[in-house]
């Protein structure tokens, strides 16, 4: 299953794939691109992706989120040129009641945003444009031990200090 | 090259979004003494002035995977160099 796509994106599809008659809840995250950031009107962005990477990350979130509650996810991301009011991102979580389905939305938006190799271009209004730098401080933050020489044996990188 | 096999290692280094436009390029080979960690792999990247920019400790994978600054590598790995994350 393909995570990203140029395409426009529907709800709809993602719905049914992780409906069944055991789920009774469905909960569901819409991403839009919206026409303004830090004051400045915006026109339209592009996503641009680590297509490969981005497609194993993606995977790996929605297994994790299947794996943490009784759900199932389904995920699809958008690129490519976007105009406002078209929709990024797409999460649909299906559960036997609605806490799971929740939490699970709620964990896989959280997951992308930290974890998915993907970047944003916004054009102003101004004619100008520029790459979305996140607004909490990047991922140079706090490595320091990482980096030290007699850091720890390396162990998987934890999913909460690649910061966003 | 003269050097032999065992004492180097060859990788390929892909450059993303701001970074790849900072650099003017969005892959290149590059071949470091061995061991090599994903932190030689930058040393060795922000020495050249195209790359300079590049942040100490940027976000970097390897081989489709997030990895440390302390990850190794080996010949063959694709390192990815990460600017700050924008999805969602």
């Amino acid at each position: 299953m393909a995570f990203l796509t140029e395409q426009p994106l529907d709800l709809t599809p993602l719905v049914a794939r992780v409906m069944s008659p055991e789920r009774g809840g469905v909960a569901c995250f819409l991403g839009v691109v919206r026409d303004h950031h830090d004051g400045r009107s915006v026109t339209r962005l592009e996503y641009s992706a680590y297509d490969a990477m981005a497609e194993a990350e993606c995977e790996r979130v929605v297994a994790e989120a299947e794996a943490k509650w009784d759900v199932r996810v389904a995920l699809e991301h958008r690129t490519g040129r976007l105009e406002i009011g078209e929709v990024a991102v797409v999460i649909a979580a299906a559960a036997p009641h609605r806490d799971a389905a929740f939490m699970a939305c709620r964990f896989v938006i959280e997951q992308v945003k930290r974890r998915v190799p993907i970047w944003k271009r916004e054009y102003f209004l101004d004619g100008t444009s520029a790459w979305v730098a996140p607004r909490t401080a990047p991922q140079a933050v706090d490595r320091s031990a990482e980096a030290a020489p007699d850091a720890p044996t390396p162990e998987p990188a934890s999913h909460t200090d690649w910061g966003v | 090259m003269t050097v032999s096999a065992a004492s180097t290692v060859t990788v390929r280094v892909l450059l993303f979004a701001s970074y790849a436009e900072a650099a003017g390029q969005t892959s290149l080979t590059l071949t470091l003494p061995a061991p090599a960690t994903v932190a030689s792999a930058i040393r060795a990247l922000r020495a050249q002035s195209a790359r300079a920019r590049l942040p100490e400790r940027p976000l970097c994978a390897v081989n489709l995977a997030h990895a440390r600054l302390d990850t190794p590598i080996s010949t063959g790995d694709e390192i990815a160099i990460l600017p700050p994350l924008a999805g969602g």
